[in-house]
């Protein structure tokens, strides 16, 4: 079942086409990957679908229904979650915090019951957290729950991030580049976490540049190039493409993907 | 007693002990005029620190609400014949309405944009008040009615110490209230990233909407206290530079802590007091110590002992 469709989507910035009809869908539980050299418009193309760009052609469909103009926090509410490249944690809270953030969506939220904390609010608060708690424990940061993410290392950081956007419990999970900066352990955790996730019925959207990685697990793989769609395929289809391949990932790119 | 201070109800108890016993050293009823006008500026600052500390959005025209409020419980009873008490509330629903009606668009301008609008806000009423002299006595002020309450007179210093401290022990709770629950976290959120808590489901906008009229509120009751313990109101209550005391009191004591604002509004009350052996020199040593503390306690007072201390949250 399509749960995400994107098509024909374009933008540009002062007058420069950063993305030019572009398109693809993902199904429920698939692993969607795009890849692309610096500056294809990866990001970009997250930033329009969740919302935080306007697209200035092309139409976002989530579980059949047009949402192309709705602001992030209402995409959220249909259930759109991301993480971001540059690191977007609340530097000021706790880890646990952070992915209780995340389940703000599932939490009744009445300004007058809060400011007085009635009893329904702090048993509500209790369930969260131990919600919390529990994602917190899917990409190994039970141990840290309790710890200031401004003190978290990077790797670290990055996992908060996929534990809150998991926290919301989406249907769609856009990753930008989670294993970025990450040791081949950390690189290995985050393999599982994602098929994990896809698992569950999630349809997972990844940007990733560690190739081995993308091609594993990928179901389906998006090549851009300067904001165009070069091919999209299996990982088959675009590792048996080399040409392709080099023209955007360079020769060692070609050839690491070859061996993968 | 630090360890308390980890709790809500710890801090609670703490400041309940300190308003309860600090009358047994006061040696005249000066004494008891400078805690109350420390109670209600602390008050007001609790309410500022959630738009600021929690929330991360400046104002520096919070002075308005203040005044508004002020002005209500003058001009209700003096010309509209409404009781003192219905003319606090009727003020707090008037400065929470214009906080709506204002916050709408300007908060949604960020950092420098964001305070010039609202200081642009408190300059409005206050020129407002200082000209509309029929209702408000012009630059002179005006008096203010006695609260009269079940035919009981608040009257007297001491009685305003209690009425004060006791409106400050519910300002703190409610404050107090707010962390951990889903609109603090809302709040604290758009202030570390706008980004993410947007991508997480958070309307931005409605939350800083929210942060903004209750700190209102807080500044309209405030200014509500203090014009019936005076007796008298002056528009420089409504004024920029008391905005900026205001501001000052809450980054002094420490950005999103609500025990700092209650110390930020005592060292920035006391301190002059103290100060005035230094006569002409006065302004001179508190702004003087003012940028001191800032160099050396960035973060503000209280989240820079508890630092000190280890463990304890304020
Ligand atoms: N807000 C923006 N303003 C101007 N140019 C932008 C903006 N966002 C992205 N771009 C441009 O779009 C192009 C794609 O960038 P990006 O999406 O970050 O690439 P990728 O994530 O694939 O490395 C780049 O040329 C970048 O400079
Ligand atoms: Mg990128």
């Amino acid at each position: 079942m399509t749960i995400l469709k994107v098509s024909d989507i374009g933008i540009s910035f002062g007058g420069l086409k950063a993305i030019d009809g572009v398109g693809f869908s993902v199904e429920a539980g698939q692993i969607f990957s795009i890849i692309g050299p610096n500056g294809a418009g990866k990001t970009t193309l997250f930033n329009v679908i969740s919302g935080i760009y306007e697209a200035s052609q092309g139409r976002i469909e989530l579980a059949g229904r047009d949402v192309t103009r709705l602001e992030p926090d209402a995409l959220a509410a249909r259930g759109l979650s991301r993480t971001f490249q540059n690191l977007q944690i609340f530097q000021r809270m706790t880890a646990v915090e952070n992915v209780m953030v995340g389940r703000h969506l599932r939490e009744k939220c009445n300004l007058f019951a809060d400011l007085f904390r009635l009893p329904s609010v702090t048993h509500q608060n209790k369930e969260t957290r131990a919600a919390a708690l529990a994602f917190l424990d899917e990409v190994g940061l039970r141990d840290q729950a309790d710890t200031p993410a401004g003190a978290l290392s990077y790797g670290a950081c990055k996992r908060l991030e996929i534990a809150r956007a998991l926290a919301a419990e989406p249907r769609v999970l856009l990753l930008d580049e989670p294993a970025a900066g990450c040791n081949s352990v950390e690189t290995e955790e985050i393999d599982r976490l994602i098929c994990r996730v896809a698992a569950k019925g999630i349809a997972v959207v990844l940007v990733e540049h560690d190739m081995k990685l993308v091609m594993k697990i990928s179901n389906r793989i998006l090549a851009l190039e300067r904001g165009r769609p070069l091919i999209e395929g299996s990982p088959g289809e675009v590792r048996a493409n080399p040409a392709v391949l080099e023209a955007y990932l360079g020769k060692h790119g070609a050839r690491e993907a070859a061996r993968a | 007693m630090l360890a308390a201070l980890r709790h809500r109800y710890g801090i609670l108890l703490v400041l309940a002990v300190i308003i309860a016993a600090l009358p047994l050293v006061f040696p005249s009823s000066y004494y008891f005029r400078v805690a109350s006008l420390v109670w209600v500026s602390a008050f007001a600052a609790i309410g500022l620190n959630i738009l600021m500390g929690k929330a991360g959005q400046v104002s520096l025209g919070h002075a308005g609400f203040f005044g508004i409020g002020a002005y209500a419980v003058a001009i209700g009873p003096t010309h509209l014949g409404v009781p003192p008490l219905a003319a606090m509330l009727l003020g707090c629903a008037l400065s929470a309405l214009l906080a709506f009606l204002v916050g709408r668009p300007i908060l949604r301008l960020k950092g420098h944009y964001l305070a010039i609008a609202t200081l642009g806000f408190g300059v409005l009423v206050a020129l407002v008040i200082t000209t509309e002299s029929r209702w408000t006595g012009g630059p002179d002020g005006m008096s203010v009615m006695k609260l009269t309450l079940f035919g009981w007179r608040a009257s007297g210093s001491d009685t305003w110490y209690w009425i004060t401290g006791g409106l400050l022990l519910a300002g703190t709770w409610i404050a107090l209230n707010l962390d951990e629950t889903p609109t603090g976290r809302a709040f604290r959120a758009l202030h570390d990233s706008e980004i993410a808590a947007r991508v997480t489901g958070i309307n931005v906008n409605r939350f800083k909407l929210q942060a903004f009229v209750i700190a209102a509120v807080y500044a309209s009751l405030a200014g509500s206290a203090l014009a019936l313990m005076n007796g008298f109101v002056n528009p420089d209550q409504a004024g920029f530079l008391h905005s900026i005391e205001m501001v000052t009191m809450v980054v002094l004591g420490g950005l999103g802590s609500v025990v700092g604002s209650i110390v930020g509004a005592a060292v920035l009350i006391m301190l002059p007091q103290l100060l005035t052996v230094f006569q002409e020199y006065e302004n001179l040593m508190l702004g003087a110590i003012i940028i001191v503390s800032m160099i050396f306690m960035r973060d503000g007072i209280v989240p820079v002992l508890s630092k000190f201390m280890t463990g304890w949250r304020a």
